[in-house]
């Protein structure tokens, strides 16, 4: 049985990492997220894998896509300007079909912004973040535990699908400390006869390229990943439902403002109202069916983000505006308390007695 | 007798290089000398975004594409994954020493155990011929319409004798394809850069003076001479740093 340890967000992550078998980490530093680098810089040599501190996020982003190519489970960590440069690279892993766990603790932006938690990441993360049509499946962990768990899921899926987890985090989840208990997991192990390891003599060349010049060829390409991508929204979409079996205002929010909104959920329902969340662990693919069913009886919706309605519009679509979505935000780095949610079911409630 | 047998490690698909470009002939000195090293089983070639994008077709090798400039950081990652590889990259001018400088500098700092090929050619060759980094001055290109100016344009990166400042590069030598002479000293030389790196000696690249008659307006005879009379004086030929070299001196 494995010990309940108490440790920070990001050194959970990176112990998971571990814990997952990957041994390739490559990265640039950034708070708030450096104790990922910080922690395999020391664990990684102990294991018999490697550690490197690129030149700069695009430069380790490519040498993930390498890692990724020689068929290695491979990671890099950065925070969101650094993810903004390592864009390039995810859409060249997306073409290349390569699997890798990409991990955004954001801050907030844009620009430079600041270093206080943020969610403001959310389109860039969902939508792929680079050029050309592609998906990454974004997990959002809302607690230390998560951050081991979701880190070590997101590895196995990245290889079972042939494209980029994310993991979508926060600076507060990433410094905060709490108990964890990390399992050796069985990592689903899959073949990779793609992988560029040397002939040896006795196969055919392996090919990795994102490069097509017929239309025809290229499009055939995009279809059969979005038929993977497909396979990835029926099988895969994970949430949280959390006091939604009565629940008339619907919350709807993931990482650090989950943690917030579920008590003042529990504030609400000790005042008479009847208030749910339901908390996305992939936010791609999006629990777009679990929202809509809960449309069937819930009034209102709430999206509470620490962004300007970004995962707003998710719900919107998922429920094709048949209920009001009302946003519930702070930004900046600013993190919303849970008595300013609190108000917001308030306002809803007062509402829907009017 | 003078063997014209097409090298193993090369396939025989037709190259999609202009006539008189000097690429098909540094393709083949790399299937050579990955002949000569009986590597071709553990080599895995990276191309790049530009005129040799599709190397990929002429080597009978596990091989990949770079995004434009990264070649040498996915050469770091496929190395460190597997050190019993054998990486090369294969870059233009415009690909290293423009948009990839960050990448090359850095994983020759870092001395990673990779054979770099760095075919200067003074020009963007598959943008269609615009101002590379390595143009010379007064040079006319599509964006340089008036001639390289250096009060504008600044004077062009010599990227050997950049890289033989650091101190962790093993071997940094420039060579030319432009007569038999020269040909056969870039066959050597790069011969030598893949074996250092079976040897795990580290970092070698080797820039090789290409011509582009298409985008410098010339006939494939005129460019093989427009190098010789502009390119190499501007590019002197020779060996810019070889640790091996010097401690033989030593002992």
């Amino acid at each position: 049985m494995a010990e309940t340890v108490l440790m920070k967000g990001n050194e959970a992550l990176a112990e998971a990492a571990v814990l997952a078998g990957c041994r390739y980490y490559f990265g640039y530093p950034i708070t708030p997220q450096t104790e990922i680098g910080a922690y395999l810089a020391r664990r990684m040599p102990q294991v018999g894998g490697v550690f490197l501190q690129a030149e700069s996020e695009i430069a380790a982003i490519h040498m993930v896509y390498g890692a990724s190519a020689a068929g290695k489970r491979v990671m890099t960590s950065s925070s969101s300007p650094g993810i903004s440069l390592k864009s390039e690279g995810l859409s060249y892993l997306a073409g290349s079909d390569l699997p890798a766990l990409v991990v955004n603790v954001q801050r907030a932006g844009p620009g430079l912004g600041g270093i206080q938690p943020s969610q403001a990441d959310y389109m860039q993360a969902t939508r792929g973040g680079g050029h050309g049509d592609f998906r990454n499946i974004v997990l959002a962990p809302a607690s230390v535990q998560e951050m081991a768990s979701l880190t070590m899921r997101g590895f196995d899926l990245a290889d079972q699908y042939r494209m980029t987890a994310m993991i979508l985090a926060d600076g507060t989840i990433g410094q905060m400390m709490e108990p964890v208990t990390l399992e050796t997991p069985t990592p689903t192990l899959v073949e990779k006869p793609w992988a560029l390891t040397g002939t040896q003599g006795k196969r055919e060349k392996n090919i990795i390229t994102s490069l097509y010049l017929s239309p025809t060829e290229l499009e055939k390409k995009n279809l059969s990943r979005f038929a993977r991508y497909a396979a990835v929204q029926q099988k895969e979409t994970e949430y949280e439902a959390f006091c939604m079996d009565d629940a008339q205002i619907c919350l709807v929010a993931y990482g650090i403002t989950a943690r917030v909104s579920k008590n003042a959920v529990a504030a609400a329902r000790a005042k008479g109202i009847r208030a749910g969340l339901i908390r996305p662990i992939t936010l791609w693919p999006f629990p777009t069916e679990a929202l809509r069913q809960a449309a069937k009886t819930v009034r209102q919706f709430l999206s509470v983000e620490m962004s300007m309605g970004q995962m707003m519009t998710d719900i919107e679509l998922a429920i094709r505006c048949t209920r009001p979505v009302t946003l519930v935000s702070r930004v900046g780095g600013v993190i919303p308390a849970p008595e300013e949610v609190l108000v917001a079911i308030e306002r809803a409630a007062n509402e829907e007695a009017t | 007798m003078i063997a014209t047998n097409r090298p193993h490690a090369m396939t025989a698909a037709q190259t999609h290089y202009c006539p008189g470009c000097t690429h098909g002939i540094i393709h083949r000195l790399v299937g050579e000398a990955i002949d000569a090293l009986g590597i071709e089983g553990r080599t895995i070639g990276i191309a790049p975004v530009g005129c040799a994008v599709l190397a990929y077709n002429y080597f009978n090798l596990d091989m990949t594409v770079a995004a434009h400039g990264r070649a040498p950081a996915v050469a770091t990652g496929l190395k460190r994954a597997n050190p019993e590889t054998i990486v090369f990259t294969y870059q233009g001018d415009g690909d290293l020493a423009s948009i990839g400088m960050a990448e090359a500098v850095h994983a020759a700092a870092r001395g990673e155990n990779i054979t770099i090929i760095f075919v200067n050619n003074a020009v963007y060759g598959m943008t269609g011929g615009q101002m590379a980094p390595t143009s010379l001055p007064g040079q006319v290109t599509q964006t340089s319409p008036y001639g390289r100016n250096e009060a504008q344009c600044g004077l062009p990166v010599k990227v050997c004798e950049m890289l033989a400042q650091l101190d962790a590069p093993e071997y940094i030598a420039r060579v030319a394809a432009n007569s038999v002479k020269n040909v056969l000293a870039a066959k050597r030389a790069i011969e030598k850069a893949f074996r250092n790196q079976v040897e795990g000696r580290g970092f070698s690249l080797v820039e090789v003076l290409s011509t582009c008659p298409t985008n410098w307006g010339k006939t494939p005879k005129d460019a093989l001479k427009w190098m010789e009379s502009d390119m190499i004086p501007y590019y002197p030929l020779g060996v810019y740093k070889d640790r091996s070299a010097v401690v033989t001196d030593r002992t």
